[in-house]
């Protein structure tokens, strides 16, 4: 399998090509490029074209505007809607959906994530309760409903495995992804971003240590590495609050220390042979905390800079409520020494959101300077934050933060990094929204916040959907339901790490499985939505 | 080209990327029976067809042995002669996803998605809709019903759309009613599928007058975003506007037609088009940004030619010193005003490329200004004019005994110049200069020297 580049297809002694692709017009000039320059001289070769997860008739009209349609002896789909990442976490990799979604009404992603949900209960049977906030949840509940009416076949006699599916709308809360992530995952994806489960890392620090080695053979090619949770050490460290890490690293170092050390301590053959037997999986666990160990130094060292700090203590005085309606120092500073203008972006939707829209005066405030200083063209990004709801004027000059932050408990002044007690550890203080949502819908239910989620955008609502009588199944004490609980407009590693958290509470109650139309950051999103020329 | 099986399982597990591989004994998902087989009877969500079993398909798609499989042999369409091919045989317990649909007629939305076997032979996206007369496929005795029905003209609406949506025969053209054509577009945004409303928009952009479609989709929320969102991805700019200026949405005309300029490289051809974004209905805020965008640009031109002719002529000698890395063109304000200070820094008011002006033109609050001038005059060594800019009656408005707010980031610019412990001294800042030693390395030797003016007698600090 090759990755779709331009110019002309690698050589290969094949006859046919297959091309694999999302139904993106950018996609299908790479493809116009590819086929037109194939060597005349050469066997003539067969293409395909496989649209995942679903063909599209402007692709298909784009290729034949290049010239290319004909090429296709075979066009077709497929659907490939939900991706497993994990054992828990299952992804459609959408990047247009909240933009799709939010901004244009376009509700194809929806009508995806639908037939993701229907594909997901002809395995694990039929969900007996649906849950929903939002606009777009309502939409994806409506879609269920009527493909399931549609479904002529048999009755699905599989037991259920979910007892409940939540879908949240993305836009119910904005203000978790704009934060900065603060568990190891999380804090890797701000970085370094995570793809499809892989991050690239500067090669410097994994470069190995030979003797006598004059640093001739460092590598210049970012080191790859795959990150889910068949890694053992991963999985341990992964959802843990990076301050939390260190501890777990060092640990692990004394334990594998005492492990290789053993080999003095075996003195029969039968001794020797079981610890040379242990040694590939001892090894794999050296190897594995060397990468974590270097990891960590990388980003301990983004963490202990000044900006870093600078940047969080602005972030959680917003997020608890200081000095949102005024123009802050921090971020005219970020301004006038031109950081990142997505990281200047993420700020002030950060303060927009905490504040329920700014004061107009603040406002045109901040879209003057980062006009004057990143380019006028950025007027169309502002104007597509300002639609999603991102960065906007406040308006009827009320500021509905407060209520929602201390009804929900979303601030924790005492959060307790190394052994957490509540999911406000993985902002070390901001409890995420979202994941707040979905803990109380389990205890004690949503009727107990009604006042809250009416000041949330878009309906909340409830749907039953019947199973044959022998399937129905009443959890025995102590047993914890399963609830799925689907984001609609993208999820962050720190959403997940927080669910995850409640998954092993002692007396939690229910377990989460997770899935979204993509894993996503601040960073991820607000790029997104940014315009860009044709 | 005829891969043994044995041949084939090699290629494929021998490739670069070890992933998924088709025959996975070990699946764990191949032994959920139960699932299996309610994933195979799934219908609607798998393009299967009114056949209730799973059959062989051959690789073009045809069910072997179907009718319409030994018509599109008969038909001579002998572009499709895949006896050769393996077929895609999966073994895992999604096979029913990886079932092809079959295959049709011209006349359908799958006609535009369906492979062609002699290239060069497909018509155009809308002659596809069109009504152009059948081939003659005899209708042969004991064809079954559900083929037969693929070339009759009666499908309600609601069954049009559902056979669009799995890639079927249907002729949108007997829909010729203005009423007909708005149940079709009904049911089809009911179905939520982004491809068939496409479709069925596009038949109703060729068939209806702007303004019937206009004033249709005005009403019909759903529908009307879908068309835009559509006009955007084709890039049909005109009627996008058109459909703007109809809908009364004056700011996403606006922001839509100056959008535009993103794809315009030519500067002065960006230029003149910028010019036509003034005026069109943008707020009061944003009005002024794009005149001052235009103001900008305009200037820009005239400084880049001027300066690019300096510089080859070799005779300035700030150009000699420190050539240019970068065209001046299409960069932010702030960008250009530091240019300016930097290349263009005595220049009277009169030029277009002198600070002033642009300070003048486009309002540049005096903290920015200074702040910009400072960095370039610091950048250049001219401490000098560092001093001149601390010593103005304008500098920030502040009296020389308190420092004033942002005087961080006064410090922040000297200290990214290295600006020397001297300037400090000249300016017998101490605060300054205390500023800037918090900003040095601990024990360096910029440190020493600050220590030792610190606790010097001999100089009459101002603050």
């Amino acid at each position: 399998m090759f990755t779709l580049k331009g110019n002309r297809l690698p050589a290969a002694d094949v006859k046919n090509i297959i091309f694999f692709v999302r139904p993106r017009l950018e996609l299908m000039d790479i493809i116009a490029e590819n086929v037109l320059s194939e060597d005349r001289r050469g066997p003539t070769r067969d293409f395909h074209i496989l649209f995942v997860p679903r063909r599209s008739l402007l692709c298909e009209q784009r290729l034949k505007d290049l010239g290319v349609l004909g090429s296709f002896i075979h066009r077709e789909e497929y659907s490939l809607d939900l991706i497993p990442f994990d054992g828990d976490l299952l992804s459609m990799e959408s990047e247009g959906a909240f933009k799709e979604c939010y901004l244009e009404g376009d509700q194809t992603s929806l009508y995806h994530a639908a037939k993701g949900l229907m594909t997901l209960q002809a395995l694990y049977g039929t969900i007996p309760q649906i849950f929903g906030k939002g606009e777009c949840a309502r939409q994806v509940a409506n879609m269920m409903i009527r493909m399931k009416r549609e479904f002529t076949g048999s009755q699905n006699s599989i037991f259920p495995v979910f007892d409940n599916l939540l879908l949240l709308d993305r836009n119910v809360d904005l203000l978790t992804p704009l934060a900065t992530q603060l568990t190891y995952e999380g804090l890797i994806d701000e970085i370094y971003g995570i793809q499809n489960s892989y991050v690239k890392l500067p090669p410097e620090k994994f470069a190995p240590k030979k003797q006598g080695d004059g640093g001739k053979d460092l590598p210049t090619e970012a080191k790859k590495l795959q990150l889910n949770s068949a890694e053992e050490l991963y999985a341990e460290i992964r959802d843990k609050n990076f301050n939390a890490v260190g501890s777990v690293l060092s640990k692990k170092a004394k334990i594998i220390s005492a492990a290789f050390e053993e080999r003095h301590n075996a003195k029969t053959v039968g001794e020797i042979k079981q610890f040379v037997s242990q040694l590939p999986h001892m090894q794999a666990a050296r190897g594995s905390l060397a990468n974590h160990t270097s990891i960590a130094e990388l980003i301990k060292d983004v963490t202990t800079s000044e900006d870093f700090f600078d940047k969080l203590t602005v972030e959680q005085e917003f997020m608890s409520g200081i000095d949102t309606d005024k123009v802050n120092n921090y971020i005219e500073d970020c301004i006038a020494q031109k950081h990142s203008l997505i990281k200047v972006l993420r700020l002030v939707c950060l303060q927009s959101v905490c504040n329920s829209g700014l004061k107009q005066k603040v406002l045109d405030y901040y879209k003057r300077e980062i006009l004057q200083t990143y380019g006028y063209e950025h007027i169309l990004t502002l104007h597509n934050l300002e639609k999603a709801g991102l960065l906007k004027p406040q308006t009827g000059g009320r500021n509905n933060y407060p209520t929602i932050r201390k009804t929900l408990r979303l601030w924790m002044d005492d959060v307790n990094e190394q052994n957490p007690t509540d999911i406000s550890y993985v902002y070390s203080g901001y409890a995420p929204l979202s994941v707040r949502l979905a803990q109380l819908l389990s205890r004690p239910g949503w009727r107990s916040i009604e006042e809250v989620l009416r000041i949330l955008p878009g309906p909340h609502f409830e749907e039953r959907q019947p199973l044959p009588t022998g399937l129905q199944k009443k959890r025995q004490p102590g047993e914890n339901r399963v609830t799925l609980i689907f984001f609609l407009g993208g999820v962050t590693f720190a959403e997940i790490a927080a669910l995850r958290f409640l998954s092993q509470l002692e007396d939690g109650g229910t377990e989460y499985v997770i899935a979204t139309t993509k894993l996503m950051n601040g960073t991820s999103w607000i790029e997104a939505l940014m315009e860009k020329p044709f | 080209m005829n891969r043994t099986k044995g041949d084939e399982e090699e290629y494929w597990n021998s490739s670069k990327f070890k992933a998924f591989t088709f025959d996975d004994e070990d699946d764990e998902l191949s032994q959920l029976k139960e699932s299996k087989r309610a994933v195979n009877s799934l219908r609607d969500f798998v393009d299967d067809d009114d056949d209730d079993d799973l059959e062989r398909v051959s690789w073009s798609g045809e069910p072997v042995g179907s009718i319409s499989w030994s018509i599109k042999e008969t038909a001579g369409n002998s572009g499709s002669s895949h006896e050769g091919r393996e077929q895609l045989k999966s073994r895992n317990s999604f096979s029913s996803y990886a079932q092809l649909p079959k295959p049709t007629s011209t006349y359908s939305l799958s006609s535009f998605f369906r492979g062609r076997t002699r290239p060069g032979s497909f018509q155009s996206l809308s002659d596809a809709l069109s009504d152009t007369p059948a081939k003659s496929y005899a209708p042969e005795l004991g064809r079954p019903k559900g083929e037969y029905r693929d070339y009759s003209n009666d499908w309600s609406p609601s069954d049009t759309v559902r056979r669009l949506r799995k890639g079927k025969v249907c002729s949108l053209e007997r829909f010729r009613s203005l009423q007909d054509k708005l149940q079709l577009l009904e049911e089809a945004v009911s179905m939520h599928d982004g491809n068939v409303i496409t479709a069925v928009l596009i038949f109703l952009k060729r068939t209806l007058s702007k303004e019937i479609l206009f004033r249709e989709l005005e009403v019909r929320q759903v529908a009307l975003r879908h068309l835009i969102h559509f006009l955007k991805e084709i890039g049909d700019q005109k009627l996008l506007l058109d459909l703007f200026r109809f809908l009364d949405r004056t700011e996403e005309l606006a922001l839509s037609h100056y959008r535009e300029h993103l794809n315009i490289q030519d500067p002065d051809k960006r230029k003149e088009f910028l010019k036509t974004c003034i005026g069109l209905p943008f707020s009061a805020e944003d009005s002024a940004h794009i005149q001052d965008h235009y103001t900008l640009l305009e200037r820009q031109i005239i400084i880049e030619a001027n300066d690019r002719h300096l510089e080859s002529a070799g005779q300035t000698e700030i150009f000699r010193k420190h050539p240019r890395k970068a065209s001046i063109l299409n960069m932010p304000l702030v960008t250009t005003l530091f240019y300016s200070c930097f290349y263009h820094y005595t220049e009277a008011e009169g030029t277009f490329s002198s600070p002033v002006n642009l300070k003048k033109t486009f309002k540049i609050p005096d903290k920015q200004y200074v702040l910009t001038a400072l960095a370039a005059r610091a950048k250049l060594r001219a401490w000098n004019d560092v001093d001149a800019l601390f010593t103005t009656k304008n500098w920030l408005g502040y009296t020389k005994k308190r420092a004033p707010i942002g005087f961080h980031r006064v410090v922040e610019i000297l200290h990214k110049n290295n600006a020397p412990v001297q300037t400090c001294r000249d300016l017998k800042d101490r605060q300054q200069l205390l500023a800037y030693r918090s900003k040095v390395d601990k024990g360096s030797a910029e440190e020493e020297k600050i220590d030792a003016l610190l606790s010097s007698s001999q100089i009459r600090w101002k603050n």
